[in-house]
């Protein structure tokens, strides 16, 4: 991985040679521009690397998209072959020609009928070439292939000296060529076409490994400029030609702050309560069966909700397959194909090379331009190479991911723990959120679980949360942390019933003991009432006893009263028994 | 002269460089000495017609095209050997 800032600093020192963008889907990135403008550049490799679509394509795309005419010399094929063997690029070279965008002269060499005497000079092929040039006013040249001429004339060293002056003026007429040449044993050319044009030397290759084949591309040399050292792959497709710049993507991507949900709401609420990153990438591993691609759905139908395009690269599903299964589960993701928001890409991944994998999702990315992309499941890109290629792979997809801001949700078949990440092509330290679906037995039974081993960035929760499958989707249950550890299924539902009964029973303690109370003080009242009666008694009786002593006192009052008048009209008249109570009195 | 051993002779240059002027001189003094009277040559000097040049599929110059007697035969160089453009040309030496 270059650094941004070197790589920025290679691109200030390029200034120096003016470049002709190819065209070509991910070359002119690697080579800061295109290839040398007005100077030959030599394209060489063994047959069958599509070294002429390549030519053609550099032509094309020079007359289309930059207005710069071209003439393409083709020593090798027949000009009707040649606009039919690109037609299938959907490149209409005929019409080209029609406009004068484009010429094509075909060099026939018949060897047989050619016989030698003397001296002799290629001035009629530098002629043919002028002439086919001033008609259309060309900037563009591909001579195709020009080490046919070994093999028609005998006189090897003034064919030499005669290429080594054809380059020498291409470069005088300020054309910008590219000339293909064979591949040779030890060589990148049969014969040293290399020494003749060396500004610019690519070289394509096509490898077989396991069976499966990949087209790759190297800059062999580039003189007077930084460029991309790497074999990169490409494909040939319908569309064109695409390189994969990958590591020229840097680790220069801005980091959103944006989020996106995960589709799932439970889960957002794991995640600071609003899920994923925008732009970050996020895995799914478990075992088969765990619920990755479930998860993977949900996020999809979130995004195409909220009017976001998506594409779902599936590797082990058909499209149908997926839209059916996820059904099941309450989520239409037809409506979505159909509105345009959601496109499935399904391939087998040993349908092809790794990087032709790469190669096409990262043209599929690019033409969709989608918010969010699912690939499920990458460990089945395992069969389409060696691991370690799987590894790059997925670094250079993550990559460009990132570098174009799209939320990226890998889905991955196995590693529940984080020791065992080094089974899992040690992509996890690539992800930004690493979602683990655990399907963990107990008590004879199979209960999901999901954990967020980590989400950068971010308070995540802690907890391993036991998720299930219902007609409305994924619901998380709530965490069930007993003493034993955290709970799931059954073994939860048992100790939630287990919980509710305690409480039942708590509860009709609480009760008997507040009627209890009640009847307490029930009865504290009624012995408050007895005693306020016995106080009213007590009372009463001593208003008795008070009445009846007043009553005395006015008795004795009187009968004093009545004396003292008795007394006051018969003297001596006085009663033994009053006068003895008076005393006593 | 006859259609059968007429001889019809192309020669295609390039200006009036040192070979082109070699080619049209031992063509002719070839061709006068083994074909007297029998052959007609036609220099075709393709800075003056450079179309011709793609049409008749030239890329050596000088090149000499046998168009008559048929097949069509192409000697190429400055036909300083005799003796192999008698070859090229199928003519029997006189």
């Amino acid at each position: 991985m270059i650094p941004s800032s070197v790589l920025r600093e290679q691109r200030a020192d390029v200034h120096g040679i003016e470049k002709a963008p190819t065209g070509i889907a991910g070359l002119d990135e690697i080579t800061y521009g295109g290839l040398p403008k007005g100077r030959p550049s030599l394209l060489c490799g063994s047959a069958g690397c599509g070294k002429t679509l390549f030519a053609m394509t550099f032509l094309y795309q020079g007359a289309v998209e930059f207005g710069e005419p071209g003439v393409f010399i083709a020593f090798e094929e027949h000009p009707s072959d040649l606009i039919t063997n690109v037609g299938s690029l959907q490149y209409d070279i005929q019409k080209l020609i029609t406009e004068k965008k484009l010429a094509i002269d075909h060099v026939q060499i018949d060897r047989h009928s050619i016989e030698e005497s003397g001296d002799y000079d290629l001035e009629a092929l530098f002629i043919r070439l002028g002439f086919a040039i001033d008609a259309v006013g060309a900037k563009r040249v591909v001579i195709d292939t020009i080490e046919t001429l070994f093999g028609a004339f005998d006189n090897h060293a003034a064919l030499r000296s005669e290429l080594r002056r054809l380059f020498e003026w291409l470069k005088q007429k300020g054309v910008t060529a590219i000339i293909t040449g064979e591949r040779g044993d030890g060589a990148l050319t049969r014969h040293g076409l290399e020494e003749y044009v060396a500004d610019c030397v690519i070289l394509l290759d096509n490898r077989v490994q396991d069976q499966l084949s990949t087209r790759r591309l190297r800059i062999v040399k580039y003189r007077g400029s930084a460029h991309g050292t790497n074999e990169y792959p490409f494909i040939i497709n319908e569309q064109g030609i695409t390189v994969m710049p990958i590591t020229s993507a840097g680790l220069a991507h801005d980091a959103s702050t944006e989020r996106v949900s995960s589709g799932i709401p439970d889960l957002d609420e794991m995640l600071e309560g609003e899920g994923y990153f925008k732009g970050s990438s996020i895995l799914i591993s478990g075992m088969a069966g765990a619920g990755k691609s479930t998860m993977a759905a949900h996020f999809a139908d979130s995004i195409c909700r909220s009017g976001e395009r998506c594409i779902y690269f599936a590797m082990e599903e058909s499209p149908q397959q997926i839209v059916r299964n996820m059904r099941s589960i309450g989520l239409d993701l037809q409506k979505w194909v159909s509105k345009g928001l959601l496109r499935f890409s399904a391939r087998r991944p040993n349908l092809y090379g790794l990087e032709t994998h790469l190669a096409a999702m990262y043209r599929e990315v690019r033409e969709f331009d989608p918010t969010a992309v699912v690939i499920d499941p990458m460990s089945a890109l395992t069969s389409a190479g060696i691991t370690s290629d799987v590894h790059s792979m997925i670094l250079r997809l993550v990559d460009f991911l990132k570098a174009r801001g799209t939320t990226a949700l890998f889905t991955n078949l196995g590693g529940v723990k984080a020791e065992s990440a080094t089974t899992e092509m040690q992509i996890s330290s690539l992800m930004d959120t690493w979602l683990l679906l655990y399907n963990r037995e107990s008590n004879g039974e199979h209960n999901r679980e999901l954990y967020l081993l980590k989400s950068r960035g971010m308070a995540h929760s802690n907890q391993v949360r036991e998720f299930v499958m219902t007609s409305d989707g994924i619901q998380l249950r709530e965490a069930y942390i007993g003493p034993d550890g955290v709970l799931t299924g059954s073994a939860r539902l048992a100790q939630e019933a287990k919980d509710k009964a305690n409480k039942l029973v708590r509860q009709q303690e609480i009760e008997r003991r507040s009627r209890d109370l009640d009847r307490r003080q029930r009865e504290i009242t009624a012995q408050m009432e007895i005693l306020k009666a016995q106080l009213a008694s007590e009372e009463a009786e001593a208003a008795l006893l008070n009445q009846e002593g007043a009553a005395r006192e006015d008795q004795l009052t009187e009968d004093r009263s009545a004396m003292g008048k008795s007394r006051s009209s018969s003297r001596g008249d006085v009663t033994p028994f009053k006068s003895t109570a008076r005393i006593n009195g | 002269m006859t259609e059968q051993d007429g001889y019809n002779l192309r020669l295609y240059v390039a200006g009036q460089t040192p070979k082109s002027m070699a080619a049209i001189a031992n063509l002719t003094k070839l061709c006068e000495k083994h074909l007297a009277g029998r052959y007609t040559i036609e220099v075709i000097d393709l800075m003056k017609d450079p179309a011709l040049a793609q049409r008749d599929q030239i890329i050596a110059i000088p090149t000499l095209i046998r168009q008559l007697p048929e097949p069509l035969k192409r000697i190429i160089g400055d036909l300083s050997n005799a003796e192999k453009v008698l070859v090229g040309l199928d003519i029997q030496p006189t």
